[in-house]
């Protein structure tokens, strides 16, 4: 199983859409900070709409992506985080802290040109 | 409805697996979407910790029907190195596998009732239970 990543001019827009195993999260870091050496993008939307678990693996994994993207050069931004999976990661302990998100994919792009200051 | 289902974890595919079906379960008692999320992450961690630690064990779901106080447990249990210090490893943010360890106590705070045994060299048997409000 590999997750798409599309480019959308300077960026990279990626839209999980299925049940995340492990193999599948370290896999997609990989995969994402390839096509963001390859294609020179300024900067990465993540959709998680139709993600239904978020446990403390898959959450290290986002946050490590997001450092190490930004270690490159490429602002990441989280969008559509579901309200019960908000509420669960808090349970667990999980902040996010420095992970900029949004609501939906479309105020996460407009969070991008601010992080980019475009 | 079955009143028992358990669920072998060997493999990495497996924790999913795991949490598919003890969300199924979930949903079919009548848990909300919040809880459903909630059971279902807890059941990611209890099989991870399998995985990673004792490399085989199994999680059994159980649907608690009580002279009608319901709910749902979830049961973890590995024949695996065992845990010696149990109150270590329910601190929030100690972990050995270079995690977050933040997976037993989310477990605890993500559930209604939470009981570690463990003996070092037999294994661990880790009960949770879940109510339905």
């Amino acid at each position: 199983m590999r997750i798409p990543i599309l480019k959308l001019n300077n960026y990279l827009l990626v839209s999980i859409q299925t049940e995340i195993d492990d193999k599948t999260a370290i896999q997609f870091q990989e995969d994402l900070l390839d096509k963001i050496h390859k294609n020179g993008s300024s900067g990465v939307v993540i959709d998680l709409t139709s993600v239904e678990v978020i446990d403390s693996f898959i959450a290290k994994v986002l946050g490590d992506v997001v450092t190490m993207s930004d270690l490159m050069g490429a602002k990441v931004v989280l969008t559509g985080i579901q309200p019960a999976v908000a509420m669960t990661l808090i349970d667990l302990g999980i902040h996010l802290k420095n992970v900029p998100t949004a609501l939906d994919l479309e105020q996460g792009l407009v969070k991008l040109y601010q992080e980019l200051g475009e | 409805m079955e009143t028992q289902s358990r669920m072998n974890i060997q493999q990495e595919l497996d924790i999913v697996g795991a949490r598919q079906l003890g969300r199924d379960i979930a949903k079919k008692i009548g848990f909300g979407t919040v809880d459903q999320a909630r059971i279902a992450t807890a059941i990611s961690e209890l099989a991870r910790n399998i995985y990673l630690y004792a490399e085989d064990g199994q999680i059994c779901f159980e649907v608690i029907d009580n002279l009608g106080r319901n709910g749902m447990s979830i049961i973890s249990i590995d024949s695996g190195p065992g845990i010696s210090d149990i109150s270590l490893v329910i601190q929030d943010g100690y972990t050995t596998s270079g995690g977050l360890g933040a997976g037993l106590p989310g477990v605890k705070r993500l559930m209604d009732e939470f009981d570690i045994q463990s003996e070092a060299g037999s294994g661990t048997k880790i009960k949770t239970v879940k109510w339905l409000k």
